[in-house]
C-alpha cells in the first residue's frame, strides 16, 4: 500500500478509536506504530514523548507528525497528522448537528451541574500532577503562586488582562533571572 | 472578521497549551470568554462531549467552537489553527535535531514559561470548583447540593486511588458526577 495512505489510514484508526484523549492515545501509537508496522523504534517514540511534554500541543499529535515526517518526509507528516484530526472532526461535527436544545431538559441541565465539578476536580487533578513533576526551585515556586493568585483575581473580578499576557510576563521574569544570574561568572561558561 | 478570529484565537490556544487537555482547559476558556463565543455553562458541556468521544479534546473543541461561531469553514479553520503550531514545532525539532530545544535561552523561557501554566491551571480549578459551591462568589450563598456533589466526589477520587492503586478515569468521574447531579438536584 501506498505509505502516504497507510500513515493517514493508520492515524485515522488511533485517532477513531481512542477516547479520553492525550495519553489515552499513547498506547495505541505505540502498539501500531512501533510493534505492528515499525515505522519507529520503541527508543524514538519514548524521545518524542519527552519533546511532546516540553512543546505546545495535543500529545497524540506530535506523535503523529514525528511518525509521519520520519517515514515520508513533510508530505508524511501531513497526512498523518489528518489523520488523526479527521476521526474527532467528523464526530464532533456530526453530534453538534444533533444537540442543540438538548440542555433545555431540567435533568440533563442537572447532570451538567455535576459535571461542571468534575471537571473542575479533573482541572485540578491536572494541576497537582504537574506540581509534583515541576523543578523545586525558589523562583519556579515564586512565578507559580503569583500566577496562581494573579489568575484566580482574572477569574473573580474579570480583569482585563489575559493568561497568554500573564505567561510572557513570566518568561520575560524567568530569562531576565537567567541572563542576569549568568551574567557575572560568564567566563567559565555559565551554567545554572 | 470572525474567520480571522477564529484562527488567531485557536492559534494562541496551540501556541501555549502546555500539560496536556486538561492544563490547556483554562486557556481554551480564557480565549472562548474573551470572544464571547460560548457561555461557562455551554463549555462545561462540551468539555463532558469531548471527554466521551474520540480525538484529542482540543481538536473536539475547536471543531464544536469554530462549527457553532461559523459553520462548517469556521470548524476547520478553528482545528486547522489549534493543530498548526506542534505541528509546525515538532517538524523544525525534528529537522535540527532537538538542539533548539536545548538552547540555554530557550529553556530560560520554558523554566518561566511552565509553573507560570501550573499557576494558571491550578486557579482555573479551584475557581470552577468554589464558583459552583458559592453560585456567585461576591455573594456568600452557598449552593448545598454542589458541596455534596464536590465532598462525593472528592471523596471517591480519592478513595478509589487508595484501594484500586490507579487513578479514577476521567470518562467514569463524568459519568458518575452527572448522575449524582441528577439525583442531589432532585431531592
Amino acid at each position: 500500500m501506498n505509505i502516504l495512505l497507510d500513515l493517514f489510514l493508520t492515524f485515522a484508526k488511533i485517532g477513531f478509536f481512542s477516547f479520553g484523549g492525550g495519553y489515552a492515545m499513547l498506547s495505541m501509537i505505540e502498539n501500531n506504530c512501533v510493534e505492528r508496522k515499525r515505522w519507529i523504534t520503541h527508543d524514538e517514540m519514548m524521545n518524542v514523548t519527552v519533546i511532546a511534554e516540553s512543546t505546545p500541543g495535543p500529545i497524540a499529535i506530535n506523535c503523529a507528525t514525528f511518525t509521519g515526517y520520519k517515514k515520508a518526509g513533510f508530505i508524511g507528516a501531513l497526512a498523518a497528522t489528518l489523520g488523526i484530526i479527521v476521526p474527532s472532526f467528523a464526530v464532533i461535527y456530526l453530534f453538534s448537528m444533533f444537540l442543540n436544545n438538548f440542555l433545555e431538559l431540567t435533568i440533563i441541565a442537572n447532570a451538567f451541574k455535576g459535571i461542571k465539578i468534575a471537571v473542575g476536580l479533573l482541572i485540578l487533578d491536572a494541576a497537582i500532577t504537574m506540581i509534583k513533576k515541576m523543578h523545586k526551585k525558589k523562583l519556579s515556586r515564586t512565578i507559580m503562586v503569583c500566577s496562581c493568585i494573579v489568575m484566580f483575581c482574572i477569574n473573580l473580578f474579570a480583569w482585563d488582562f489575559s493568561s497568554i499576557s500573564l505567561m510572557l510576563v513570566a518568561s520575560v521574569v524567568s530569562l531576565v533571572s537567567f541572563v542576569l544570574n549568568s551574567a557575572p561568572n560568564q567566563k567559565g561558561g555559565a551554567k545554572k | 472578521m470572525i474567520f480571522l478570529d477564529l484562527f488567531l484565537g485557536f492559534l494562541k490556544v496551540g501556541c501555549f497549551a502546555f500539560g496536556g487537555a486538561y492544563g490547556a482547559i483554562p486557556l481554551i476558556r480564557d480565549v472562548v470568554m474573551s470572544y464571547g463565543w460560548l457561555s461557562d455553562e455551554m463549555l462545561t458541556y462540551m468539555i463532558a462531549v469531548s471527554e466521551s468521544t474520540p480525538g484529542p479534546i482540543m481538536v473536539n473543541l475547536a471543531t464544536y467552537i469554530g462549527n457553532s461561531q461559523a459553520g462548517f469553514l469556521g470548524a476547520v479553520i478553528a482545528t486547522l489553527a489549534v493543530v498548526l503550531p506542534s505541528f509546525l514545532i515538532i517538524l523544525l525539532v525534528t529537522a535540527l535535531q532537538k538542539t533548539a530545544l536545548n538552547n540555554k535561552y530557550v529553556q530560560a523561557v520554558m523554566r518561566g514559561l511552565k509553573p507560570c501554566i501550573i499557576g494558571i491551571v491550578l486557579a482555573t480549578g479551584i475557581y470552577m470548583v468554589l464558583g459552583s459551591c458559592f453560585k456567585t462568589i461576591s455573594s456568600v450563598r452557598v449552593n448545598v447540593q454542589a458541596v455534596a456533589i464536590t465532598a462525593l466526589l472528592f471523596a471517591l477520587t480519592l478513595g478509589y486511588k487508595r484501594f484500586a492503586k490507579k487513578k479514577l478515569s476521567p470518562i467514569l468521574l463524568i459519568v458518575i458526577s452527572a448522575m449524582t447531579g441528577i439525583v442531589i438536584y432532585a431531592i
